[in-house]
């Protein structure tokens, strides 16, 4: 298929996450970042968050240790022969909008999803010093390509909904919710509306 | 007049083939309206997603990896002549193990769980279908798989409007549903519209409307500049492609109507991602 890519933009300087972060490292991005993460992430969405904050309100320990971690919104495709995960894009962040708080107040830096969070999530990024990241979603193939390594940590039989470590390498997102108040889908859709 | 046999073996490998290629392969008429996209964005993020999803396309392609995560329920339309027989067992049974072959042999995702509102277990196969059978004419024998992710349909919405609110209220609405939306169903978008028939039927045809091709307009004009105006105050709302600020939030809109009681006026939206996958074969 032929494709027209001289659409190429100047790219704009990306930066580069090594997770585990500090605050000071979330705290010094801003929306609108393009970054790039290297690293491992954990996979959470609705079932695992439900069980850590179940776990959280009991006062037992979750499966992984949450301090300077980010946690990747997706429940991915059974990996084929050869690859070590499906198609693997981000789901629908504001599901996860309820859970959020307690996880930020053990230290969770970022969380990488898509589409805009409820009321009160920016002061629950800008109290506990995280960042909202997004990737694209429908990107699933793409993004499947940056996870090098993965592997199940908690909760096999939720099946998609486990937590799996994923290794990723020059995984792409953008920094749409800042620690300081930034919002980059309110701001961008403020820019294009006419 | 002869009827035609058909197995219901033959439907499910059917089925398996096409949900398996919906979900590698995006049809060309998406491609192109990504493409036609890209050249009209005014955002450079914008259009940074728009390539980044026309990569993505490629590379699913390429490794037989699905485009989304998110293989989404199979909805599976049958169109079949009255003057077919099918034969070997049930229809929707064989839909089903088509559905769970296609889910086993291409690595799809099973993300259907049956006890909604209380267990939510998962079906382990991505059964059931939701199958529509329209019988009509003929002995012909035609199956269309539309993989439909939980992101776009999560933003889908349907209303009883008042007579009164006319056409003006069909815009109305369409376009409030994509302002509610935002960037959560994964823009840019296509939308079917249904209007008329009942509550059930507006939001069928509000479905059956996500498979014309892309950029087609309704062949009746009035509906035709409906379906422009929808699109051009859509895409005035600004969203744009992920959601991050942009103009080309929308790729297309389809109405589909249908007569309704003297006292309603039904309006279903139904939201379609940019991962617009179908796959039509016939048997």
């Amino acid at each position: 298929m032929n494709r027209d890519t001289s659409h190429k933009e100047p790219q704009l300087p990306l930066i580069e996450l090594h997770p585990p972060l500090t605050e000071a490292d979330a705290r010094a991005l801003s929306a609108g970042d393009k970054v790039l993460v290297t690293g491992t992430i954990f996979t959470a969405r609705d079932a695992a968050h439900s069980r850590m904050v179940e776990l959280i309100e009991r006062g037992e320990d979750l499966p992984i240790e949450l301090d300077g971690q980010i946690i990747y919104y997706v429940g991915p495709t059974p990996a084929s022969p050869g690859k070590p995960t499906g198609s693997a894009g981000p789901t629908t962040s504001i599901r996860m909008d309820r859970f959020t708080p307690q996880l930020l107040a053990l230290g969770l830096r970022a969380v990488i999803g898509k589409g805009d969070r409820g009321p009160g999530f920016t002061a629950a990024l800008k109290e506990n010093g995280a960042v909202y990241l997004a990737a694209v979603g429908g990107a699933g193939a793409l993004l499947a390509e940056k996870v090098k390594a993965a592997e199940v940590v908690a909760w096999p039989e939720l099946g998609t909904e486990a937590i799996h470590r994923f290794e990723v390498e020059d995984f792409p997102a953008i920094v749409v919710m800042d620690a300081k108040g930034g919002d980059l889908y309110a701001s961008g859709r403020a820019k294009y509306r006419r | 007049m002869t009827v035609r046999e058909v197995d219901v073996s033959e439907v499910s490998a059917m089925v398996s083939r096409l949900y398996q290629e919906a979900n590698i392969i995006l049809p060309p008429d998406v491609v192109a309206a990504l493409q036609l996209a890209l050249d009209r964005e005014e955002s450079p993020l914008g259009r940074e997603v728009l390539l980044t999803l026309l990569e993505n396309a490629e590379i699913a392609a390429r490794e037989h990896v699905p485009l989304c995560q998110d293989t989404g329920l199979a909805v599976v339309f049958a169109e079949i002549g009255q003057d077919v027989a099918i034969t070997g067992g049930s229809l929707a049974a064989a839909v089903d193990a088509g559905v769970a072959q296609a889910v086993k042999e291409g690595y799809l995702r099973s993300s259907v769980v049956s006890s909604p509102c209380f267990d939510r277990i998962n079906t382990g196969d991505n059964t059931p279908a939701m199958l529509h059978t329209d019988l009509v004419e003929g002995d012909g024998f035609d199956i269309t798989v539309l993989p439909k992710g939980a992101g776009s349909e999560n933003m889908s919405r349907i209303a009883m409007l008042k007579p009164a609110d006319g056409a003006a209220g069909v815009v109305d609405f369409a376009v409030e549903t994509v302002e509610i939306a935002g960037g959560k169903p994964c823009p840019p978008i296509f939308l079917g519209v249904g209007v008329g028939g009942s509550m059930d039927r507006a939001a069928l045809m509000s479905k059956k409307a996500l498979l014309r091709p892309a950029g087609r307009p309704n062949a009746d004009a009035r509906l035709a500049q409906l379906e422009a105006e929808i699109l051009d105050r859509v895409n005035a709302l600004g969203i744009g492609p992920g959601g991050l600020g942009g103009t080309m939030t929308c790729l297309g809109v389809a109405i589909e109507d249908y007569p309704c009681l003297i006292a309603s006026l039904p309006v279903a939206v139904n939201i379609q991602c940019n991962s617009a996958r179908r796959a039509t074969g016939s048997l």
